[in-house]
């Protein structure tokens, strides 16, 4: 894998989805970080494992539960823009409705 | 001809069915004994599947297709299909190596511990199985409608992929009311039992006549004529009264003498409200918020954002969120609790609360600060003496005090607390302070029986219908009419027919049900005249 400081962007967001990261989550969440052309890791704990955030199958194997503060980071020419816009996506409560979209 | 046992199992959807059986596996069994060797290679069997679940997804909305959708993403993920691909250039075959992969996610899934994740075990499943068919050249078994289906488990796409518009029902030997298959039956209105433990494949033959009673959680198979009238009169009742429900369900709920009662629904999620709409109900009277604990202690953050949306959701009808109700019965993660030899009377509710009061006082700020986005009112559990009162209020007081130092936008809810306590039953007037009551029927049976609510032993004793409750509860009542405190009640007595017409004649006027439970309690609301009660 590669060293911690060659990653281009890092953050942290706390999953507030009423069920934590389950299926429709997760499908959004994979769907969005497929959108960029940089590799994204994200993990339940700092410490990791760090798994690949355009894996269904990861993210959803990871069972990550409400409340968790989920750690990301990217790699890759547009790493600081997935990063927010995962994070956005996380604090908009995954779209849930319109309204907290346009919240 | 002696009529067989009832079989006993789980209800995962409410409603009446009959019909012939059919074993859904016994089926597929059949269908492929001679299917070693695959007939497809697996990028285009993957891609027939992605297209058949495309095609279903054209079918239905909402929920149904979110299901679908993450199906879909599961199959089109390359993680699942790198290790079959490895495994069969290593001499597995497709079809061995394709099972041995799934398996082990279904394992995974099925060894969770939270339940959710758990039920998903059967999306894996529906996965692995649709893959499979197309590669041993299989088509799906037809199954014929109407028919009460028979399986182990049923997998979501299974079920969508069938035409439910000619009756029919679903019995599984295992399954939980969680899965997505059941939360599917739920809104399609198909009633499904799970659990039956005492179903062994191919018990009877397809076909056989079925009763499925999934209000009751029973099976009654092969059915005697007489069963058959009572079950066909049930139904017809069943029937009558859904239409009549339907028409009234946007009207508020009276009287048949013209006395408004108001009827609110009880929640546990703000989820549960998605499919909802509040015009039906006269808001929310009870928000059970230890649901909101489930997975350890929520931020403040967290609860203000679930706050947020039931507000939201009620769009200005009243919303009553009760603080945290946990105790010895109902241990949560994250919260110190003694061990007791009897937890129901042991610090449960508002008495474990005062005890750690950083996790009330979090609670606390959640709600105020929530308490700008429509009509809060705060409710604490299980209340012996004023004091216990007067502490609660104090510790909001002081969160108010503290988010106004801070600039933090909020507004101070109103406090009330519920009635369970026979001590405070007994003795409302002591409690001058309380915005309003609400009745904890469930708490207040098994308090004034003394009939543990968990032992099913001593289930027929803790009786609503004792004529210490109704006494209880007509004296409550008489009390809040001179002293002007607002009397509801959220317990299931409120939603059980046999008690609605007391409990008016006894005086209450505001009643917090199940949302399953609503359009059944305002027509037995419509029922009831007052005058010969």
């Amino acid at each position: 894998m590669t060293e911690e400081n060659t990653w281009n962007s890092e953050g942290t967001v706390e999953i507030t989805h009423d069920v934590g990261l389950h299926a429709r989550p997760s499908v959004k969440l994979t769907k969005l970080a497929k959108r960029f052309s940089a590799r994204i890791e994200i993990a339940a704990d700092p410490e990791g494992p760090w798994i690949d955030a355009k894996s269904i199958v990861k993210v959803m194997g990871a069972k990550i539960p409400q409340g968790t503060i989920l750690q990301l980071r990217a790699i890759g020419t547009d790493a600081q823009l997935a990063i927010e816009a995962l994070i956005d996506l996380v604090n908009q409560n995954f779209e849930e409705s319109q309204d907290a979209q346009s919240a | 001809m002696p009529s067989q046992p009832e079989l006993k199992g789980i209800s995962a959807a409410p409603g009446l069915a009959q019909g012939g059986a059919f074993w859904v596996e016994a089926a597929a069994i059949v269908n492929s004994v001679d299917s070693l060797k695959a007939k497809i290679d697996l990028p285009e069997a993957l891609a027939l599947a992605s297209s058949q679940l495309v095609e279903l997804m054209d079918r239905v909305e909402g929920e149904d297709a979110d299901i679908l959708e993450f199906q879909l993403a599961m199959l089109e993920d390359e993680t699942l299909n790198d290790p079959v691909r490895k495994a069969f250039e290593a001499g597995t075959t497709l079809i061995e190596a394709w099972q041995q992969a799934l398996n082990k996610h279904v394992t995974d899934y099925e060894q969770s511990e939270d339940e959710y994740f758990q039920a998903r075990a059967s999306d894996l499943r529906d996965i692995r199985d649709r893959v499979l068919r197309i590669l041993r050249g299989e088509t799906e078994v037809e199954i014929p409608e109407g028919a009460i289906l028979l399986a182990t488990d049923l997998t979501p796409s299974r079920f969508l992929g069938l035409n439910w518009n000619k009756g029919g029902g679903v019995v599984l030997q295992g399954g939980s009311p969680s899965s997505h298959v059941a939360m599917l039956a739920r809104s399609r209105g198909v009633p499904m039992l799970v659990g039956i433990e005492n179903l062994s494949l191919g018990a009877f033959p397809d076909q056989t006549r079925l009763l499925l009673d999934a209000d009751r959680g029973v099976l009654q198979v092969d059915p005697s004529a007489e069963q058959i009238q009572d079950f066909e009169h049930k139904l017809r009742i069943a029937t009558e009264e859904a239409e009549q429900i339907a028409l009234i369900s946007d009207q508020p709920a009276q009287t048949a003498n013209g006395t408004a009662v108001q009827v609110l629904i009880n929640v546990a999620l703000p989820e549960e409200l998605a499919k909802f709409n509040s015009v039906h109900c006269d808001g929310i009277g009870l928000m059970r918020s230890e649901f909101l604990f489930h997975h350890g202690l929520p931020s403040e953050e967290s609860q203000y954002r679930s706050y947020r949306k039931l507000l939201e959701w009620a769009g200005g009808k009243p919303v009553t969120i009760r603080t945290l109700d946990a105790g010895g019965d109902k241990p949560l993660p994250g919260l110190e609790q003694p061990t007791e030899s009897n937890p129901f009377l042991g610090l449960r509710g508002l008495r474990l609360s005062l005890r750690q009061p950083e996790v009330f006082r979090t609670q606390l700020r959640a709600l105020c600060r929530a308490a700008v986005h429509g009509n809060l009112k705060v409710m604490v559990p299980m209340v012996t003496v004023p004091d216990e009162l007067h502490s609660a209020q104090e510790l909001l007081g002081g969160v108010c005090a503290e988010l106004a130092t801070e600039g933090t936008e909020f507004c101070k809810p109103v406090l009330g607390m519920m009635i369970e306590v026979p001590a405070a039953a007994l003795a409302p007037e002591l409690f001058t302070d309380a915005a309003f009551f609400s009745i904890g029927s469930n708490d207040l049976v098994q308090y004034l029986t003394a009939s543990a609510r968990d032992l099913h032993h001593v289930a027929d004793l803790a009786d609503p219908g004792h004529p210490a409750v109704l006494r209880v509860i007509k004296e409550l009542a008489e009390h809040c009419d001179r002293s002007g405190q607002e009397l509801s009640l959220c317990g299931d007595m409120g939603s059980d027919p046999n008690f609605i017409a007391q409990l008016l004649g006894a005086g209450l006027r505001n009643l917090s049900v199940a949302p399953a439970r609503l359009g059944k309690t305002k027509w037995t609301i419509r029922e009831t005249n007052l005058e010969g009660v």
